[in-house]
């Protein structure tokens, strides 16, 4: 065995090891019911409609499977699957998730997105992002006179922050083994 | 070309969908129409999943609730459980109080009413022999209680005080087979002596076994014992057996029936009268005396008594027709004629002499009857005998109160005919007293 092949294997090891692999099923039904929390739990718990589940799916998908394009498809997708449960035009919540997930891949080939500390900060960071790209696409592109509340903002960044790190190590569980 | 793409692929792709989400936004909003498709196929995925989900939360909500509810109900339960038993134990603890007070206050009532002078005392402690019955009082030689001094109850006696102690003092309770005491029944007046046996009944010896004594009788103390005064209830007859030369008699005692807890200790005992013959509760109707009825003495209705009695009224009423009293002519003198014929007018009803024969009860001087003539009113006793005929034989009491002829005094041991008799089984504290 050569060196660079052994240098090939522990890179190649190194990298299998990051990334994450998923079932199709959980790739389907896990932002499927991010989803469906989003439009149904806050009808009982009007509390819980400041989670973005669906966008904290998206940053997951995309961190572990550090693959760009397939980031920004799980962003589109879900991001225009919430646009077509929402009154807003179809487009603007899938830019801003596609976005969202391109950088978080790319984000996710270079760190270790298995630390907490750090899957906390991504959350927050991705959930300031998407809030004030959202906000930039609804008054240039829809010309909306929306203020952003970047107090709340913030805050609701720590929250949904907290909540992904629990929610990631939940989704840990559905990772693929070997 | 190719490979400008291969080393951009990620960002071209990203490009080119940002783009065509840019058209279709653009197209959206300048067209100001939906793309439909899209959302119907998004709605479509979707609520499916929400029916089921609601259909699952509407289900287990009931169930959930139910079990919060149950869990509570539960929780309730062992609450009101636990209140139940502290309101359970409160309430035996008010019932033992309002006993205590109902004692105590009968306790007063007698104490007040009884000629005796007494004092309260409590019952702090029990003997220790396997069958003696004997039991500590709290009052002792300092309170005035001295050895051989009567303990009673407003029911009844309970004992004597066997040994007196300077702040206790002894009972021998007559259920003690070493009690004996002397009483008297109530209805016939025969004397015997109580004794106790040891067990809830007592025994009433030397009583003849041809006196009259049936099962319900009262006795009462004779104050022959020079222990219990006279007139103190004892307890009520339970069995009477007939035996050779006497009856076998086992009485209850009364003194104990509510408990042994508060007793008084006769310091001075005053003899009492025993109440005569028992009556009943409820008042009696008594007809007026039919228009054409002469006045006078009623014809002596059926004799109540022993044949003995029966046959010395008779000779009462001959020595009486013929103006002669026994016992006072010399001997050899000449009897009367026993043979005459006796006019109902002078029947032994009307001549006999109250409590004569000493143990008898007292037989009115005249017969009660009601008042000749119509009267205004019909008349009713206070506690007549339900049976009993308007001319009572010799042992038939005289009602308490009827209109027309006052009665005769009673007997000889009721000085006061004013006051009504007590049906026996009534305890002292709710029966009228002497003053």
């Amino acid at each position: 065995m050569s060196y660079s092949g052994s240098e090939r294997i522990l890179l190649n090891s190194q990298r299998e090891g990051q990334v994450s692999r998923f079932s199709p099923w959980v790739l389907l039904l896990v932002p499927l019911a991010a989803i469906l929390f989003q439009v149904y739990v806050p009808l009982f718990f009007q509390f819980l409609g400041y989670l973005e589940m669906p966008l904290l799916v998206v940053v997951y998908f995309a961190l572990m499977r550090r693959n760009q394009i397939g980031g920004l498809l799980i962003g589109t997708i879900v991001g225009l699957a919430q646009d077509s449960l929402s009154k807003a035009p179809l487009g603007m919540f899938g830019i801003v998730k596609t976005l969202v997930g391109y950088f978080a891949a790319s984000v996710g080939v270079r760190l270790d997105v298995d630390n907490g500390l750090m899957r906390l900060f991504l959350a927050y960071f991705f959930y300031v992002f998407h809030q004030f790209f959202y906000w930039v696409m609804a008054r240039a592109l829809l010309a909306q006179q929306v203020a952003f509340e970047l107090q709340r903002t913030l805050i609701l960044g720590l929250l949904n922050a907290i909540v992904a790190v629990a929610l990631f190590h939940f989704l840990d569980k559905l990772r693929e083994t070997g | 070309m190719e490979s400008f793409l291969n080393r951009y692929r990620n960002i071209t792709v990203l490009l080119l969908v940002i783009f065509a989400q840019l058209v279709l936004l653009a197209v959206q909003v300048r067209n100001d129409q939906d793309v439909r498709m899209i959302r119907v196929w998004t709605v479509t995925a979707v609520t499916p999943l929400a029916r089921v989900m609601e259909f699952l939360r509407g289900g287990s909500i009931g169930f959930v609730r139910d079990y919060i509810l149950l869990h509570d109900t539960h929780e309730e339960n062992r609450r009101l459980q636990s209140e139940l038993d502290k309101l359970r134990v409160e309430n035996n603890f008010l019932k033992n109080e309002l006993n205590m007070a109902e004692r105590a206050k009968a306790l007063a009532v007698f104490q007040e009413h009884t000629p005796s002078k007494t004092v309260a005392a409590n019952i702090i402690g029990s003997g220790a022999g396997t069958n003696s019955k004997v039991v500590f009082t709290d009052r002792g030689s300092t309170s005035g209680v001295q050895r051989g001094m009567a303990v009673v109850t407003p029911d009844g006696i309970v004992g004597t005080i066997i040994e007196s102690y300077p702040t206790a003092s002894e009972v021998l309770l007559i259920t003690d087979p070493d009690f004996a005491a002397g009483v008297i029944s109530q209805k016939t007046q025969v004397r015997g002596t109580l004794k106790g046996q040891g067990t809830p009944l007592c025994r009433v010896d030397y009583v003849p076994f041809e006196e009259k004594v049936d099962v319900g009788d009262w006795f009462y103390t004779s104050g022959d014992d020079r222990v219990f005064p006279r007139g103190f209830p004892v307890g009520i007859v339970k069995a009477v057996h007939a035996g050779q030369p006497f009856k076998e008699i086992l009485v209850e005692p009364s003194g104990m029936h509510r408990g042994l807890e508060d007793v008084l200790i006769l310091l001075e005992g005053v003899h009492q009268t025993i109440p005569t013959e028992q009556l009943a509760f409820q008042p009696v109707y008594i007809a007026p005396a039919p228009p054409n009825a002469a006045p006078g003495p009623a014809e002596p209705a059926a004799p109540g008594g022993t044949e003995a009695d029966k046959l010395r009224a008779h000779y009462k009423a001959v020595g009486d027709a013929q103006n002669h009293k026994f016992g006072e002519g010399l001997p050899g003198s000449k009897p009367p004629d026993f043979n005459l014929a006796v006019k109902p007018g002078q029947g032994p009803g009307a001549s006999a002499e109250p409590g004569a024969g000493g143990q008898g009860p007292a037989a009115p001087a005249k017969p009660t009857q009601p008042p000749s003539g119509p009267a205004p009113k019909p008349a009713t006793t206070a506690a007549a005998p339900a049976n009993s005929s308007p001319a009572p034989g010799p042992r038939t009491p005289a009602p308490a109160s009827t209109p027309g002829p006052k009665p005769p005094a009673p007997a000889s041991n009721n000085p006061d005919p004013s006051q009504p008799p007590i049906p026996s089984g009534v305890p002292i504290s709710e029966r009228p007293h002497n003053e």
